[in-house]
């Protein structure tokens, strides 16, 4: 569904496409079924359970089930999408996230739906800012956070035909289409939005068009920022890591969750074992979030476009500093 | 394929659930870690269901037509090991590298390196959704095969077995088939002293779920039900197994010690001795 948000940009809610091509792959492929813990209107997924009510599980409000009955269904030779908020998704069942999926490789794909600061005003409880560090300490799963509804689309497409357990984080809140149609995302490939000199950011979600917005006004400034899409977080790209380092010489990581494990977890560690450079995170700064509107929360912790920019000028900066 | 009963199984089962049972206790005095208790009160149910229940084929363990069987109590692996041995699945030398470094034999079985082993358990509630999930599998395939489940009693403390338990009531699985381990003791102490589980039968019967109870040691008894589900179309089939814990080996009958206590070299010898006397 279109919706205005600003003036000339045109956003999109990426569940829209995520239900439609999961329709579409699920029209050619008879093994792909949905497993929902009653979360049909928040996964947007009433039309996949009126097309294919035979491959639609609800399990209630029991998502240690919904994930454990989803890796038996693989088991057998579904496919099964297991879709429910990311919060409660990845939380309530992570042990059968690491033991029915990573471990056993158990061919389910988790879809984390209305991730981050989605929830906004709904509170701490609900938002899910520390999936991205619990998942990506599961050998075997894959972690990927699309940017726009391109990218939602391919990697969905990807995931229905990787043989392997994914985590696909996806939100609710509205961003603009930031890839053409032809796009495709490959996991640990890790494509440059924008080239720069002065410093990379690397960047994922609903951040992406943010971190793009700042690069054009660092560029008016004279700073040329590198803008990485860092949608695969499992697996790496490690070589775009190490070449921001040895390129651009500083690192600013900027997400939609916890400073602490995820995307600047990720890249830290690369960064510090290999080519040390100076890093910034951007993210939710190991506190619960206060009450708040989702652009009320993202603002609060810097996530805009403005936010970005000044991080971004600061680290430059400081990397100049004697 | 083996689908009826012949008098000729039923005189195997009682010699083969004693060779599991035998080598289940040189595997984890081998190992110097595990859970003969366990071990010992499933010997019985685990061999009805590979000799005489499950369709299978060893020589083709994923035969995609196979029943599925889920050991959720995943920390009698030894008894599960010493079963597929007996069955065919895994050669009888492989037993006696239980536990040891790189074995294929891990404490908790894995699917991904043991053939004829269908989940990774140990966690325990996990069996019981991922025997669920199956179970709609099949459904959804229009597959012949069964799942079947075995749990412990105490593991039903664990809330996921009634998320999932729900669950198979609410989609009528006929083709999923419970069964609980009802020796009476968990690690602690006896299951009714920590947490009561009774009215057991009547808990899955509060859920949807059709309910008998056997005597988990009657290979006869066993073979019966086990063979006669769905007992109702259209419901799940819950079979309460009451067993003995450490069963066959007197001095660890009925004895909390026992859920994972080593024997020692004299206490192997004796168990051994009075496995190989019985007349069971």
């Amino acid at each position: 569904m279109k919706q205005s948000m600003s003036s000339a940009t045109e956003t999109f809610d990426c569940r829209d496409i995520f239900a439609a091509t999961l329709e579409e792959m699920a029209a050619e492929d008879q093994r792909i079924c949905a497993v929902v813990n009653d979360s049909v209107g928040s996964t947007k997924l009433g039309g996949f359970r009126r097309r294919f009510p035979e491959r639609f599980v609800n399990v209630g409000i029991a998502e240690q089930n919904m994930v454990g009955a989803s890796a038996g269904l693989a088991s057998g030779g579904m496919i099964p999408f297991c879709c429910g908020a990311s919060c409660f998704l990845t939380a309530r069942a992570m042990e059968q996230v690491k033991v029915d999926l990573g471990y056993a490789q158990n061919n389910v794909k988790l879809c984390g739906m209305s991730s981050g600061l989605a929830y906004g005003e709904l509170g701490p409880t609900h938002h899910s800012i520390e999936d991205l560090a619990w998942t990506r300490v599961i050998p075997n799963l894959s972690v990927i956070v699309p940017a726009d509804p391109v990218e939602t689309r391919s990697a969905l497409q990807w995931a229905g035909g990787h043989d392997g357990p994914v985590f696909l984080r996806l939100s609710r809140m509205p961003v603009p289409k930031l890839f053409p149609d032809r796009h495709q995302f490959f996991p640990g490939q890790a494509p440059v939005l924008r080239e720069g000199s002065h410093l990379t950011i690397f960047v994922n979600g609903v951040l992406v068009f943010r971190a793009l917005q700042a690069a054009e006004q660092l560029s008016r400034r004279g700073l040329q920022a590198r803008v990485v899409n860092m949608s695969s977080i499992t697996p790496l790209d490690r070589e775009a890591v190490l070449r921001a380092a040895r390129e651009t010489g500083a690192i600013l990581t900027v997400e939609e969750a916890s400073i602490y494990g995820g995307l600047g977890g990720a890249v830290c560690e690369i960064v510090a074992e290999e080519h040390p450079v100076r890093v910034r995170r951007m993210g939710v700064p190991g506190v619960f979030a206060p009450t708040g509107s989702e652009a009320f929360l993202l603002e609060h912790f810097g996530l805009t476009a403005e936010g970005i920019e000044s991080a971004a000028a600061d680290l430059v900066r400081q990397r100049q500093a004697p | 394929m083996r689908e009826t009963t012949t008098t000729e199984d039923l005189q195997r089962l009682p010699l083969a659930a004693r060779r599991v049972r035998m080598r289940a206790l040189r595997m984890v005095h081998h190992a110097r870690i595990g859970h003969p208790g366990g071990d010992l009160s499933a010997a019985d149910i685990l061999v009805v269901l590979y000799l005489g229940v499950l369709r299978l084929r060893p020589s083709e363990p994923s035969w995609p037509d196979r029943d599925r069987f889920v050991l959720s109590k995943g920390h009698c692996s030894a008894a599960l090991y010493a079963t597929l041995a007996e069955a065919g699945f895994l050669e009888e030398k492989v037993l006696g590298t239980f536990m040891d470094p790189l074995s294929i034999l891990n404490g908790h079985p894995d699917r991904k390196k043991a053939p004829g082993v269908e989940a990774n358990t140990g966690p325990l509630g996990h069996g019981l959704p991922l025997a669920t999930g199956m179970a709609l599998a099949a459904r959804m395939l229009k597959a012949p095969w069964r799942t079947f489940v075995l749990t412990g009693d105490g593991e039903l403390q664990e809330g996921s077995n009634w998320e999932a338990g729900l669950c198979a009531a609410q989609y009528g699985l006929d083709n999923l088939v419970l069964i609980v381990d009802r020796n009476g003791i968990q690690q602690g102490d006896f299951v009714e002293k920590i947490i009561r589980m009774d009215p057991m039968a009547d808990k899955w019967r509060a859920f949807g779920w059709q309910v008998a109870e056997v005597n988990g040691h009657d290979y006869g008894e066993l073979r019966r039900v086990l063979s006669s589900t769905p007992l109702v179309p259209g419901k799940p089939t819950c079979i309460i197994a009451n067993t003995v814990k450490g069963c066959g080996v007197s001095f660890m009958e009925n004895n909390p010690k026992w859920h994972h206590h080593v024997p020692t070299n004299k206490e192997l010898a004796l168990a051994l001795a009075e496995l190989e006397g019985a007349e069971r």
